[in-house]
């Protein structure tokens, strides 16, 4: 069974072009079924794949099948070839697992969309995609993955394209997307360059042996990590995530929050060796990771949007996860990628449920008091906000544990500190966040709050399961102190990814977790003091420091910086180009061709006077010449 | 004896001056005379060269000839008639049909 | 002898045909060319084929010129006069026409190359001509018998009244 593992990408891929060809003559019941029975086949097989492997000895190399030759030329090959080892089974299923559930959940959210089919057909294609992003073998296959994954994120975010907001939000993100990529074909060109192939194996192992030189090494890296900032939100490239919220919400689950914006990481990971054999770029990529992570939860502190929060958030978490490849832990970044999978989605969705509730509303000061009236939603969005502000025993605790334990390890004491500062603000602003929207009085307007309902089974059951594996999923990764069953995570990872160990004294590594949780802890208390105990307190702090609340509030006006430095010089420069180039030049060559030619045939038409005795006079002429030639 | 010659030249200006007749007239029916000059200045030279080669075949063309030219004469007044019966005009400069 | 008699034939054939180029009057044109085609006729006999002079005279002087005459008197178009021709025409014809007249004289030259030729047989000159055109040229003979009633049919097609026109 597990040999079938290439069609994992494939079958989504079918059922999406099937929805794409039929998918306006089908059933809704049809479609839904269709859609989600794809990816829940993937699953299957990739479950089936991954127990296979787990049977394996430990550090043994995965399946692998190639598919077609695709590029070949001259000693350069790149044919379409799959693998499915330990890091490919975990995204597999991350994305298979998440992914039908999410499938699931939107079968009841968008039941009332018009455009139901054209949902499914993104839907699948872009599982069809990022399942090719994770299953490729080499560089230039993963890359037409993740161009793929753009593509249906544009498509997704645009979904109600009539809003021009949701178009404009669809059109920043690919854009956006588009300078990470010039950055990583650059790289992949680089590496081309020098010869030894594009699969990830020879990649790895060349820059592990020295082969690839090592300044080529840590320019590739960065430039593949400068892609890996547009796909995965960080600093610079983050600011399509924020508007990318003009989606459904389950596509925010699933995009950009569980597996496309992981994308990067998962990147970085899978060339775990090329990184490891790269300071600069390590360096690079943690300390990028470090700032977005607090950059962004400093953002998350005062957006009045449920999802903008959310949004911020997702950044500021991929932000650890990038923290802990860059400083070797890269099992521990793919842990975090595995568990914050679950409870932002988690989050995502039951937020769905509560805009759901409220006939749209979005905005928490519209909110409040919830409690009551969603018994299935407020629980499991408890769990979520818990387990994401690593409170113990959820599995976000372990996760950021075990990355900030990494970097501490490591010597790198600012990153540690830096993680430590972002947890708290972490759980400060996903209380606010609970306790804005669940407690409190209930300010929501007439409209909204007339019919508050809870969401239906098909929304509610895979909140539920998401819920349990946000609380499940971090006893995989215990931390060496709890013992035996330490890190079973880590081990299974060891056959991919390159991890930099470092042993601490269990002694420290209680401090630490202790450290960790105070922080968590201390967060949640203040959330309680401003939006519980003294609800005033926000406003009062607000007034007292505006310059700096304003500064937060409009998001650093990053968006305006670039809009003024980078967006409408290029507009304003592409215009002239437009007026020179291509109105002057081509349209001018084109119509004064066409006006040539009819300039020509206005001058011709003088010789058809229609006198027979003109014609005549040719004829002479005719003859006289060719009498001529014949002479001469 | 006259040399062949001779003849042949007279023929060549007898068909040249029908080109310049042709080109000068602008009635129809001068111009249609103008072409029987020049199917004449053929016949001559046609005689005057079965006289210089020896061959007789050269009288033979020319007897094809008048016989085809009488033909041609023929019809040609019978569209020239039409032409006028149509038009009330022989002048070419009037019929311009064909022009593009 | 035969000298003069080559001169005077062609001067007035040559003449005859002037005299058309400059005529404004169509009927003056058509007996201009009657005298030149019978000159034309006498040339031909002076090129020792005698059938085809008396042919030149019975048809083309005789018949052809006097239907063009038919024609003329038809047309009755004694009311018109033709306008001037620009110089532009005449100085373009004149000099087109030189060089046509210079090449095929040169053409001329290089084919007959200035040689008197094999005087042929008189008398039996048009027995052997009756013998090639009704045994070589059997073909081309009946063809052109039939293209001659093929003209007769589609002159009387073309031109014979409608009815009722």
């Amino acid at each position: 069974m597990a040999e079938h593992f290439w069609l994992v990408p494939l079958i989504p891929g079918a059922s999406a072009l099937l929805l794409v060809l039929f998918g306006t003559k089908l059933s809704r019941r049809w479609i839904a079924w269709q859609a989600s029975s794809a990816v829940f086949l993937s699953f299957l097989l990739s479950l089936a794949a991954f127990v296979h492997l787990a049977r394996l000895p430990d550090a043994s190399p995965g399946l692998s099948k190639t598919l077609l030759p695709w590029i070949s030329s001259g000693s350069f090959s790149s044919p379409i070839a799959f693998v499915f080892d330990h890091l490919t089974a975990v995204m597999a299923l991350v994305v298979t697992g998440v992914g039908l559930l999410i499938h699931v959940y939107s079968t009841a959210y968008m039941a009332e969309d018009r455009s139901y089919a054209r949902y499914f057909a993104h839907l699948n294609l872009f599982t069809f995609f990022m399942l090719v992003l994770v299953m490729a073998s080499d560089l230039v296959l993963m890359f037409v993955g993740w161009e793929g994954v753009g593509l249906c994120s544009y498509l997704l975010i645009g979904f109600w394209f009539e809003r021009p907001a949701a178009a404009k939000a669809g059109l920043k993100a690919f854009v956006v997307n588009r300078v990470g990529d010039a950055a990583f074909i650059i790289g992949i060109l680089f590496l081309l360059a020098q010869g030894g192939g594009s699969s990830f194996a020879a990649i790895n192992e060349g820059a592990a042996t020295g082969l690839l030189p090592s300044g080529i090494v840590t320019l590739v890296a960065i430039l593949l990590f400068i892609g890996a900032t547009g796909k995965s939100a960080q600093i610079p490239l983050y600011v399509w995530l924020p508007d990318a919220m003009e989606g459904p919400t389950p596509v925010s689950a699933l995009i950009h929050a569980a597996t496309m914006v992981t994308a990067g990481v998962y990147m970085v990971c899978r060339l775990s060796g090329l990184y490891a054999a790269s300071v600069p770029a390590s360096t690079v990529v943690a300390w990028i990771g470090a700032a977005t992570a607090l950059f962004a939860a400093t953002m998350a502190l005062v957006q009045n949007d449920i999802k903008k929060v959310l949004a911020y958030s997702t950044v500021s978490q991929i932000g650890y996860m990038f923290i802990g490849c860059g400083v070797g832990a890269y099992a521990a970044g793919m842990f975090h990628l595995v568990t914050h999978a679950f409870f932002k989605s988690l989050l995502f969705l039951a937020a769905g449920s509560v805009i759901h509730a409220l006939a749209g509303e979005q905005d928490m000061r519209r909110m409040g008091g919830l409690k009551k009236h969603l018994p299935v939603t407020f629980p499991v969005f408890l769990v979520g906000a818990l387990a994401i502000s690593g409170i113990p025993f959820l599995s976000g605790f372990f996760s950021k544990d075990a990355i900030l334990t990494g970097a501490f390890a490591g010597g790198q004491y600012a990153l540690w500190a830096a993680g430590l500062l972002g947890a708290v603000l972490t759980a400060f602003y996903m209380f606010r966040l609970v306790y804005l929207t669940f407690y409190g009085e209930e300010r929501m307007t007439r409209e909204a709050g007339h019919h508050i309902h809870e969401s239906p089974r098909a929304m509610t059951i895979p909140l539920v399961f998401l819920a349990a594996f946000s609380i499940l999923a971090g006893y995989v990764g215990l931390p060496v102190l709890f013992g035996g069953k330490a890190d079973l995570f880590g081990r299974f990872m060891e056959g991919s990814v390159k991890t930099v160990t470092h042993h601490l004294a269990v002694s420290t590594e209680g401090l630490l977790v202790v450290l960790a949780t105070a922080a968590s802890l201390l967060g949640l208390a203040l959330a309680y003091v401003f939006y519980r105990r003294t609800p005033a307190l926000p406003g009062r702090l607000a007034s007292l420091f505006p310059g700096i609340y304003r500064l937060l509030v409009g998001s650093y006006y990053i968006d305006e910086v670039y809009e003024a430095v980078v967006v409408r010089p290029l507009v304003r420069g592409s215009e002239k180009v437009y007026v020179r180039f291509d109105l002057r030049i081509i349209d001018g060559t084109l119509d004064g061709s066409a006006a040539a030619a009819g300039l020509a045939g206005k001058g011709l038409n003088i010789l058809q006077s229609g006198l027979v005795r003109d014609y005549a006079l040719a004829f002479l002429l005719g003859a006289i010449i060719f009498l001529g030639f014949l002479l001469l | 004896m006259i040399p062949a010659s001779a003849f042949f030249a007279l023929a060549v200006v007898l068909f040249v001056l029908g080109v310049v007749a042709f080109f000068v007239k602008k009635d129809l029916l001068t111009q249609f005379m103008a072409v029987e000059v020049m199917l004449n200045a053929g016949n001559l030279a046609f005689l005057a060269l079965a006289k210089a080669l020896g061959k007789a075949e050269g009288q033979v063309i020319v007897l094809f000839v008048i016989t085809v030219a009488a033909a041609e004469a023929v019809i040609g007044l019978a569209i020239i008639v039409l032409v006028f019966r149509q038009r009330k005009t022989i002048q070419t400069d009037d019929l311009k049909d064909l022009r593009g | 002898m035969a000298w003069a008699v080559f001169f005077t034939l062609s001067f007035l054939c040559i003449g005859s045909v002037a005299a058309m180029v400059l005529s404004r009057n169509q009927a003056h044109n058509a007996l201009f060319l009657v005298l030149s085609f019978s000159s034309l006729g006498g040339l031909f006999g002076l090129l020792d084929a005698p059938f085809a002079a008396a042919a030149q005279v019975l048809i083309y002087a005789g018949a052809i010129m006097v239907l063009f005459l038919f024609a003329i008197m038809m047309f009755n178009l004694r009311g018109e006069l033709p306008a001037r021709v620009k110089k532009v025409r005449l100085a373009l014809t004149a000099g087109l026409g030189t060089i046509l007249l210079a090449e095929l004289l040169l053409a001329g030259r290089k084919l007959v190359h200035g040689s008197p030729g094999a005087a042929p047989a008189a008398g039996g000159d048009t027995a052997r001509l009756g013998r090639l055109l009704f045994a070589d040229h059997l073909y081309a003979f009946e063809i052109t018998s039939l293209l001659i009633l093929a003209a007769l049919v589609g002159a009387l097609a073309l031109a014979g009244r409608k009815e009722g026109a």
